[in-house]
């Protein structure tokens, strides 16, 4: 039952996904050739509101619904992690035109192919796990 | 019903997914997409090959179980909320995808020349779809996040590290979308 909420929470994160096309493989084209507003001002005011809400988890203001505070765990630094890895998914993010989220929901949608490009995405985490020791960070 | 059927603006979308971040973390979790490919190679069995996939994946059980309500979220609006399947491009991004030789852009959500049952099943087409797949899924776990990790969660949290991440995101998405595609169709 614990994760009954969590199930509910993704219903939405689906359904926000579909209706407003951010699993459409156009819209991520459309957005890399700067000819639409769209995802900027999701991203962007996704953001601007997120900023709010993690101010709020710092201030303690805002603590979870057992009362324990939050924190954020901080990203690992590293330059080449963060660019090199941050440039081969935005290669991969363009050419499916879906990251991690959107590759779920068009699972739901029906999209049979999308499962190649999931596979895939697995077994990329799974080479990344591999070589890790081997690659700079 | 008018305003749920018809396609969601940016500013309600933004909004949405800023609260769908919220009540993750109100409930004790996170919000990222990507760790669960790295799950998936845990529960495949990965850990026997390699040490890094050794862990209690049960631990991100919450989080498969987000993804089981992605996919059912992704089937409730495409059977009940969504009168049309079209997209509403810009007309140049209609007009640039002909040039390179992607028909009928925003007659629906995805591209027949990727995703169709026919493309899947070509040689080409299947190493398309897979070599994209294991970009995102190597490239999010090197730089420790994808686009709900780092761009949403991380740049809120004002963290360098996202920053640096979704300035290569762009980096890697531009030389796709200007340099790549043109000569892949």
């Amino acid at each position: 039952m614990k994760y009954i909420k969590f199930f509910l929470v993704g219903i939405l994160f689906g359904i926000v996904m579909s209706k407003a096309e951010i699993i459409s493989w156009f819209r991520i084209y459309e957005m890399f050739k700067f000819q639409s507003f769209h995802m900027y001002g999701i991203i962007g005011s996704a953001v601007m509101i997120g900023m709010v809400s993690m101010l709020l988890f710092r201030k303690k203001v805002v603590k979870t619904f057992e009362g324990q505070e939050i924190h954020i765990p901080p990203k690992k630094s590293g330059l080449y992690r963060n660019l090199l890895g941050g440039i081969l998914f935005g290669l991969g993010w363009a050419l499916a035109g879906a990251c991690p989220g959107p590759m779920f929901v068009l699972l739901g949608k029906g999209v049979v192919s999308i499962l190649v490009v999931i596979f895939g995405a697995s077994l990329g985490a799974f080479l990344y796990g591999t070589f890790k020791d081997k690659l700079p960070h | 019903m008018e305003f749920i059927s018809q396609p969601w603006a940016w500013y309600v979308a933004g909004p949405v997914i800023a609260f769908v971040m919220f009540l993750l973390y109100y409930f004790g979790e996170r919000f990222g997409l990507s760790s669960n490919l790295e799950t998936f190679c845990s529960i495949a069995g990965a850990g026997k090959f390699v040490d890094y996939f050794k862990i209690d994946w049960k631990q991100n059980s919450w989080n498969l179980v987000f993804v089981a309500g992605g996919i059912t979220g992704g089937f409730i609006a495409s059977q009940w909320l969504s009168p049309t399947d079209m997209v509403a491009l810009n007309p140049q991004t209609i007009q640039d995808l002909a040039d390179i030789g992607i028909q009928n852009a925003g007659a629906s959500y995805l591209p027949d020349e990727i995703f169709s049952i026919e493309t899947m099943l070509s040689v080409k087409g299947f190493f398309i779809l897979l070599i994209a797949g294991v970009m995102v899924g190597f490239g999010a776990r090197w730089a420790g996040g994808c686009t709900s990790g780092h761009a949403i969660v991380g740049l809120s949290n004002l963290e360098l590290p996202s920053l640096i991440s979704v300035i290569g995101f762009f980096i890697g998405g531009l030389i796709m979308t200007w340099f790549i595609l043109p000569l892949i169709f």
